[in-house]
């Protein structure tokens, strides 16, 4: 068993400083979690108090079925791979990966055949007797794994493993971790993850499910795809989307949305998701439920750029002094053609109204909010 | 079409031409450099140079000229220095300054690298005033403390002996060292450090397997400025040793001066040569790492 609880968890620096708020989250057995969000959100100090690293100012930490809060980070059953591998300089890779054994007094037969192992999962095994300088980014990556996976730990802790890497191998490393998540799980091995990143694409690619989280609190956590649909505030609806969602200030009166001197009905489901009705909302569209229209119930926008992607065109459009940002597919555009207004018509069960006072998302379809 | 062909040619002849004036002028322009460089760096090491030929002349003629090669080079300066007006040879005062320089060394490097581990990377009561007081024990004139210490000394019996000239030090008792390896330490990642501790090692395993290797080109620095320096004291043993058969070879070469009335020049310079090679051969051996580790002090962290 290897569910982590946070319950409560706060970090106060100094004294006054709150960097965590009394966050609470539940870890599932087996789960592979992301914590996401953007530079100085307590992301990676969460997982350093996880981890032990980091002191901890309030709250519980409850790893299997133990509390521990005062525990080292060698008796909490965890691994973590660092942003910069951390590889012991002066130790080959053999070394590296023997070191966490060897200081708990493992026989050395016993090491020896787990550093073959890892190495042949990892396809390291060439790279054994070299040092951690005469390895390439990749490399380097893999002999943290393998460091880690080499412990056999209950929780697996990432803080931010891809970040040093380039496009490609972050891309071929991102399907790496979560094949060799998936093959531990299918082995019955305890195989929980938390992984810090502040790219969405890692965490909405990894995660079993998301924690959203923004300067020392708690946003949303939810599958990837529950994040995306329905988004529980403005925050993860603007974090959460690639280009960001569409975010525009206006009134709702009578079913109508109203921006400016526009006026759009609401239309499909939404007045049926609406959980309260207030009167000051911001209206969210994501640019891929946005469509060029040539006439009924749509937003007039002036053209202002168009962004060939090869298949898709993202268009950039001024609507009543908001940004909005549309994709549409490359040849739709190039019937429409160039020129100056261009009419935009949101696909209306995609649509998400929050309420501006609270930033609360009043549409979420079920009623889904944060877990 | 001729003249075209013509007139490449005479660009490419000029070129040429502009190449090797270019060629000659980098020739002459670097022989000078190196002529100067020559020159100076022979200048500096004239006295090192010539202490070494010296040794190697006969009394009558060290003062004769300025020159350095020895015109019958003889080994008697050696032979005799050697041999010292005192019951000891040499190597007994060699042997002497080891067993200073021995612990001092050890004991410099141990508790410079559990004093600095400390300060740089644990947080205690008092850290920042205890620091403070290490910079401010470094910033405080050797001197002031000279006449506290001897009376502290002599009453815990140390006189005459070669405590007082390595304990202090095996202490962490210089703050300089202390201090340097502070700021080395400060330009290392933690990352290395988590990464031991996660892997299970305590703060004592995670120092002598994780940070003493990282710290090797600083620990040499320290350990190469405290074997000079030991070697080169001469005020520390004047003050507390007092038996001729305990003095170290800084206190002999001085010996020889005092204790006879015509001094005897070629054997003082031939123990003097003798004096500074190991601290010559030592300097060269670990310069490499020298180097690195005064520099790598200094980067930013």
């Amino acid at each position: 068993m290897a569910r982590v609880q946070l319950r409560n968890l706060e970090k106060i620096y100094g004294g006054t400083l709150k960097a965590v708020h009394g966050i609470n989250l539940d870890i599932r057995d087996g789960e592979f979690m992301v914590l996401v969000g953007p530079s100085g959100c307590a992301k990676s100090t969460t997982l350093r108090m996880i981890a032990g690293l980091e002191e901890i100012s309030g709250g519980e930490i409850i790893i299997g079925d133990r509390r521990v809060n005062d525990l080292p980070p060698a008796k909490r059953s965890i691994a973590m791979v660092f942003q910069n591998y951390a590889l012991y300089p002066h130790m080959k890779v053999r070394g590296n990966l023997a070191f966490g054994l060897r200081i708990t007094g493992r026989p050395r037969a016993e090491i020896d055949a787990a550093i073959e192992q890892v190495a042949r999962i990892l396809e390291i095994e060439p790279l054994l007797d070299r040092l951690p300088k005469q390895l390439s980014g990749g490399q380097a990556q893999r002999v943290a794994l393998g460091r880690a996976l080499i412990k056999k730990p209950g929780v697996f802790l990432f803080d931010e493993p891809l970040s040093n890497l380039d496009a490609k191998l972050r891309a071929s490393m991102r399907v790496r971790i979560t094949d060799l998540h998936r093959e531990l799980k299918a082995e019955g091995l305890s195989s929980t993850v938390v992984y810090v990143t502040h790219d969405q694409t890692e965490a909405m690619t990894m995660g079993d499910r998301i924690c959203v989280m923004e300067s020392g609190r708690i946003m949303q956590v939810a599958t990837p795809k529950e994040l995306y649909n329905n988004p529980a505030n403005l925050f993860v609806a603007g974090f959460i989307g690639m280009p960001e969602m569409n975010l525009m200030d206006g009134a709702m009166e009578g079913g109508d949305f109203v921006v400016g001197s526009q006026r759009l009905p609401m239309g499909g489901d939404l007045a049926g998701r609406l959980s309260v009705r207030p009167q000051q909302v911001v209206l969210g569209i994501r640019p891929q439920h946005l469509s060029l229209a040539d006439g009924g119930p749509a937003l007039k926008a002036r053209l202002t750029n168009a962004e060939f992607m090869g298949h898709e065109v993202y268009l950039h459009a001024d609507c009543e002094g908001h940004r909005l940002v549309s994709v549409v597919g490359a040849p739709e555009f190039e019937d429409i053609g160039r020129r100056e207004f261009i009419h935009l018509r949101p696909s209306f069960d995609s649509l998400h109204i929050f309420d501006r006072s609270d930033g609360r998302n009043v549409s979420l379809r079920g009623g889904s909010l944060a877990a | 079409m001729a003249d075209v062909h013509l007139n490449k040619e005479a660009v490419d002849a000029s070129d040429e031409m502009a190449a090797m004036r270019r060629a000659r002028w980098d020739l002459i322009s670097a022989t000078i450099r190196y002529a100067l460089l020559f020159a100076v760096g022979f200048l500096m090491l004239y006295p090192l140079i010539w202490l070494v030929g010296a040794s190697f002349k006969t009394n009558s003629e060290i003062f004769s000229g300025a020159g350095f090669l020895p015109e019958s080079p003889t080994l008697d300066g050696y032979v005799k220095g050697w041999q010292t007006s005192t019951p000891y040879t040499f190597g007994r005062f060699f042997w002497n300054s080891f067993l200073i320089i021995l612990p001092k060394v050890i004991g410099t490097a141990i508790s410079c690298t559990m004093a600095a581990y400390a300060f740089a990377r644990f947080d205690f009561p008092f850290k920042k005033v205890l620091f403070g007081s290490v910079i401010a024990v470094l910033l405080l004139p050797n001197v002031v403390t000279r006449i506290p210490q001897y009376i502290l000394f002599r009453d815990l019996g140390w006189l005459d002996t070669f405590l007082p000239l390595w304990v202090p030090s095996a202490l962490a008792g210089d703050a300089f060292f202390v201090f340097m390896l502070v700021q080395f330490l400060r330009s290392l990642p933690r990352d290395m450090e988590e990464a031991a501790r996660v892997d299970g090692a305590n703060s004592l395993q995670t120092l002598v397997f994780i940070v003493v290797p990282m710290l090797a080109p600083a620990l040499i620095s320290v350990c190469l400025f405290q074997f000079m320096w030991t070697m080169n004291d001469f005020l520390g043993p004047l003050i507390y040793i007092s038996s001729v058969d305990k003095y170290p070879v800084s206190l002999a070469l001085k010996l020889s001066i005092d204790t006879t009335e015509a001094f005897e020049w070629n054997r003082i310079l031939a123990m003097s040569v003798l004096t500074i090679t190991p601290a010559l051969v030592v300097f060269f051996a670990a310069q490499r790492y020298f180097i690195e580790g005064i520099s790598a002090g200094g980067r930013k962290g």
